[in-house]
């Protein structure tokens, strides 16, 4: 996640407290001197880590602080989730499989390893989801499972969470 | 303490054999195998017994039933050890509830009556004061139920999964070093005796799922049945896929879990690190147990087995014979 700023005097010192204090890890802090710096303000960028669900809490800490935040940046991949799905995967169109999860937005499938099997016996297959949340990952689980019953293919889930 | 034994195979020997060895003061008044059955009110010649059945023989005398020996038999204790029928319990079902309904005890290892008829079967025997007991109904010699039920007492359980199979997790351990396939795995598991000659009921999952419903029902407040339980088994595997999984440090093994909140009953295979406590091997079962109290517990031991199984139901025996049996 990205939270740009204005660089006044004392605001990244204010900003960089709240952050632990929701535990959120930073990971940058970029400053950038564009047009702006000429408005005596320069903007500050912080990349950090923060746990599901503290969003809110930051943001109200910020504005305590006195923290002015132009923007909110997009939301990383934090969550992953690695299955096995088993079944005749390429005749099934795998690409759709895939689709189907990218096509939320919110996850998306970043590794998939097939391993061919003797022609006409079911392949086995090794994928990774990717979401921004553990609902998001929730829900692209669901999507498989659902696509897997459509499609016949057994799905070996983890035995933990996310 | 007498107590008359239904079943005289695998854990009906077993039990048998240790009453032989050991001074348990049991004393078995009435015995019946499918064919035939022995009442003897001064004590029945177990070691004879045993070497009847031992040459192929039936234990006692072919006029009297099973439902003789329930009826007839002077004794404390039925233990019931007959096959499992998990669609209607029967013959074990009537004859749990006409043992109860005399006033004697209970023990079985026959999950079809707990699975099915608990709450009535609990009932009667309060209503006679006596106790039903079938500690070996899920995971052979692991104390899973008293542990739960005495030991954990006072204790929340969020949860609680598991490997509840042996035959399965027999196959998936020899698929993952061997890199054999399921039919080649399944074969050896026969050959061994650690499946039977229809595996279905063990690799599709279901006696996995019988022993979660028997935990749900009978120690965590739930009302299931066996339809409740979301079932996929092991037969589709391949050997590739715990390939997949072995390249990330993992393998993978049939998991039967119960998270009593969200209401999840659930047996399926899941991948699993290696590392982790319920990767055990060949046979064995294991089961874990997150408790508010007392924080996570791991269980492994024997889920199968003549002597293991009599251990069971043994535990079982004497705890009730320490509580509610007089004299000897
Ligand atoms: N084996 C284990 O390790 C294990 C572990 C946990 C739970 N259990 C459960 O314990 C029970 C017994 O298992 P097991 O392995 O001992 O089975 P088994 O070896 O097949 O023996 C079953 C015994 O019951 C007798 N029988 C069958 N139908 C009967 C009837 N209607 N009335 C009276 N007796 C009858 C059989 O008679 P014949 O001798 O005449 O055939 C045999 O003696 C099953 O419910 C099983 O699920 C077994």
């Amino acid at each position: 996640m990205k939270l740009e700023m204005k660089d006044q005097p004392g605001q990244l010192v204010a900003a960089l407290k709240p952050i632990s204090a929701v535990g959120g890890n930073i990971i940058a802090v970029i400053h950038q001197r564009e047009a702006s710096a000429a408005a005596k303000a320069l903007d500050v960028q912080i990349v950090l880590e923060l746990p599901e669900g503290r969003l809110e809490t930051l943001l109200e800490l910020l504005r305590e602080q006195g923290v002015t935040v132009v923007r909110i940046g997009e939301e990383r991949l934090l969550y992953k989730c690695t299955l096995i799905m088993i079944g005749h995967l390429m005749h099934t169109d795998l690409s759709d499989t895939v689709d189907r999860i990218d096509r939320t937005g919110s996850a998306e499938v970043t590794e998939l390893s097939l391993v061919m099997p003797a022609i006409n016996a079911p392949s086995s297959a090794r994928i990774t989801i990717r979401s921004t949340t553990r609902t998001e990952m929730k829900k692209a689980i669901r999507i498989l499972r659902g696509v897997a019953e459509q499609k016949k293919l057994l799905i070996i889930e983890p035995l933990e969470d996310a | 303490m007498r107590i008359a034994i239904l079943g005289f195979g695998s854990v009906g020997q077993g039990i048998a054999r240790a009453i032989l060895a050991k001074d348990l003061n049991i004393t078995v008044t009435g015995l019946a195998d499918s064919r035939s059955g022995i009442i003897d009110a001064g004590g029945i010649d177990v070691a004879a017994a045993l070497a009847r059945k031992g040459n192929g023989d039936s234990c006692g005398t072919p006029g009297i039933s099973p439902a003789d020996v329930v009826t007839k038999a002077e004794y404390d204790v039925l233990v019931e050890v007959t096959p499992t029928n998990v669609e209607t319990a029967e013959p074990a079902l009537g004859h749990i509830r006409e043992a109860l309904g005399r006033k004697k005890h209970v023990v079985t290892s026959n999950k079809g009556p707990i699975a099915l008829a608990y709450p009535e079967l609990r009932a009667l025997a309060e209503a006679n004061g006596v106790l039903l007991k079938y500690e070996a109904t899920v995971c052979g010699a692991i104390p899973l139920i008293h542990a739960m039920q005495e030991g954990l007492a006072g204790n929340s359980i969020s949860r609680l999964y598991g490997v509840f199979n042996g035959t399965c997790n027999y196959i998936l351990t020899r698929m993952a070093e061997d890199s054999l396939t399921y039919e080649q795995a399944l074969a050896e598991a026969r050959e061994l005796g650690y499946a039977e000659a229809d595996p279905t009921y063990d690799v599709e999952g279901i006696d996995a799922a019988i022993k979660l419903v028997i935990l749900a029902n009978t120690i965590l407040d739930m009302h299931t049945t066996l339809d409740d339980v979301e079932r996929t088994g092991i037969t589709l595997l391949t050997p590739d896929a715990l390939r997949l999984a072995e390249d990330l440090d993992c393998t993978i093994r049939l998991i039967g879990e119960i998270v009593p909140k969200a209401g999840v009953l659930r047996v399926s295979p899941r991948i699993i690190g290696k590392e982790h406590p319920l990767v055990v091997e060949g046979t064995l079962n294991a089961v874990t147990v997150e408790a508010d109290l007392a924080g996570e517990l791991t269980f492994i031991g024997k889920g199968a087995g003549s002597t293991e199984t009599a251990s069971a139901i043994i535990g079982d025996l004497l705890y009730i014979h320490d509580r509610y049996v007089q004299g000897s």
